[in-house]
């Protein structure tokens, strides 16, 4: 069982949680070339240790959040507060 | 081109019935199946990941195309990535086109393999049953049946009746949950001894001179020319690889690495529509045989067939979370029984012996990524996803012909990386997601 640190709702099981994957910035579609579009789409880091990840709390909070995890041992880090930007400190 | 038995590089004892005899009876051991050489400074192709795309790949270049300078790289051992930890069900009936054709070749190919390799692979052509618990399962499966005959693979919708004929322990009455509207049924497929295909490829390419290197871990990828640092990504060339037992050099790097693709793609500077997640499976203890054909739901999430020893495989569709870690969970375990009993109530009291979990690198279209990219000399072989086992004889063969002609066969040109830019997914969901 993987423990997510909700920043709302503290540990949950994952289960609880609709997983949302590697997170990065969306670029701007008024501008995005199709090549730059279909990057963001499909290519992934998808790194054996810190990535930067989605959550949505589906049966607590009901929200989405940014958290750091550890690909390779599935540890976190601080989960960062409510409203916070950065992902999490080391 | 295809060599002869009498063209080997060095005779080893071949395995038959004969040789099993006399060699119990004389008390002879049997050699190494394959032998450990020094690791060259040089080699004309270097394989990345000896699981069985990877000794495939080594295996049809030296008997196919002449080329047996080729080394076989594995940081562990050979098979110990998803090939020596998959549920070896080999089928063809695929949703599109393309995919049909693809896999319909390695179906020929699981054919003959005993034959051609000499090994007894154990494949049991036994049928293959998708069952259908809904109306839209139910017309996917005719839209896969249509595509499948049009392809040449034999496939065809059968209602409840017949399938209970086919597998009497299934309840197919009205009182499940789900009840089972249809399925489609696929004469030939089955399972196959997976470890049995990653020696028997292991030892005929080790005949033909392929050289095979366990505890051999491939940390960069030496490359020139490249828009990024180290020469590496888009316009550069491969010129080597540096291992834990020190730099290679060599003009052709193919990455069969499946569950670890991303990470030495990455080495390149090639980034690849993949994510890593693992997949479990578990084993019950043996039983008298009941159960003569593999069968999947899709909407129960679940798929079962019982090996010649009498255990039930089961599996499932991969966990949601990315990670490398392969440890199990007992959510999966509660899930599946779970399931599994609303298929076949008659099982509830038999115990589940083992279960474990492999690594699956799975893109969007839950096809592979084949051929070449924006480096020059570094070729993939990945994305096998849940279901790269049956390809393995395929993907050899085809990525076997990439290095040797420098083109992409017809084959394996819709699987390009390219097609990520393009827009030209070819989605395999539908038949791809839960049955593997
Ligand atoms: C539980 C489970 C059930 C499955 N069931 C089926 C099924 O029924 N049918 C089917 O067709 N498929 C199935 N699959 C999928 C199938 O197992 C894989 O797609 C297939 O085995 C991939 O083979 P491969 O040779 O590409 O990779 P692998 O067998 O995973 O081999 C990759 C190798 O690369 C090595 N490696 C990684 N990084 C490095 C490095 N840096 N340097 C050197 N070596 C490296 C690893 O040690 C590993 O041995 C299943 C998978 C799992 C996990
Ligand atoms: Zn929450």
């Amino acid at each position: 069982m993987l423990l997510v640190p909700c920043p709302n709702c503290g540990p949950r099981n994952s289960a609880d949680l609709r997983y949302g994957g590697e997170s990065h910035a969306r670029p701007d579609p008024a501008t995005a070339s199709p090549h730059e579009w279909r990057a963001y789409l499909y290519l992934r880091h998808n790194p054996a240790g810190w990535l930067r990840e989605t959550w949505y709390c589906r049966s607590g909070c009901r929200r989405w959040f940014a958290l750091e995890r550890n690909t390779a041992t599935n540890e976190f880090r601080d989960p960062p507060l409510p409203g916070d930007k950065r992902g999490g400190a080391a | 081109m295809a060599r002869s038995l009498g063209q080997l590089r060095h005779r080893p004892p071949r395995y038959s019935a004969a040789a099993l005899a006399w060699r119990g009876l004389r008390g002879h051991t049997w050699p190494r199946v394959w032998r450990d050489p020094e690791l060259k400074t040089s080699y004309d192709a270097v394989v990345v990941g000896g699981g069985v795309h990877g000794l495939a790949t080594a295996y049809y270049l030296a008997r196919n195309h002449d080329i047996t300078d080729v080394a076989v790289l594995d940081k562990a051992y050979l098979g110990s990535g998803g090939s020596g930890r998959n549920t070896a069900i080999i089928r063809a009936n695929y949703l599109t086109p393309a995919g049909v054709a693809f896999y319909g070749r390695s179906l020929q190919l699981y054919n003959s393999m005993a034959v051609d390799l000499n090994i007894n692979v154990m494949f049991s052509e036994r049928g293959h049953l998708t069952l259908a618990h809904t109306d839209g399962a139910l017309r996917t499966m005719r839209w896969r049946a249509e595509v499948n005959k049009l392809g040449g693979v034999d496939s065809s919708v059968i209602g409840p009746g017949e399938i209970k004929k086919i597998v009497p322990s299934l309840d197919t009455s009205d009182r499940p949950r789900y009840p089972i509207l249809g399925a489609l049924y696929h004469p030939p497929g089955g399972i196959v001894r997976h470890d049995a295909v990653v020696w028997g490829y292991a030892r005929a390419a080790d005949h033909l001179g392929v050289e095979m290197h366990q505890r051999t871990e491939v940390l960069d990828v030496l490359c020139s020319g490249g828009e990024g640092p180290g020469g590496k990504g888009a316009g550069g060339r491969v010129t080597g690889v540096r291992t834990n037992r020190g730099d290679i050099s060599t003009p052709v790097v193919i990455n069969c690495t499946a569950g670890w693709a991303s990470l030495v793609s990455a080495m390149a500077g090639v980034r690849l529509p993949i994510v890593t997640h693992p997949l479990q499976a578990a084993v019950t203890e043996p039983v008298k045989m009941f159960l003569p054909a593999v069968v999947v739901s899709g909407s129960l999430h679940v798929y079962v067939s019982q090996t010649s020893r009498g255990e039930l495989v089961f599996g499932a569709s991969v966990d949601p979370v990315a990670t490398y870690s392969v440890r199990g969970s007992s959510e999966f375990t509660e899930e599946l029984a779970g399931h599994v009993l609303q298929l076949m109530p008659g099982i509830s009291q038999m115990r589940l012996l083992r279960q474990w979990a492999g690594l699956c690198d799975m893109t969007p279209d839950y096809s592979p990524v084949m051929g070449f990219t924006p480096v020059e000399g570094f070729l993939v072989d990945v994305g096998w996803g849940t279901y790269g086992f049956k390809a393995g004889p395929v993907s050899g063969e085809q990525m076997a012909e990439v290095v040797a002609t420098g083109r992409t066969p017809e084959l394996i040109e819709p699987f390009a990386l390219s097609r990520f830019n393009t827009g030209n997914l070819v989605g395999e969901k539908g038949a791809a997601a839960v049955g593997h």
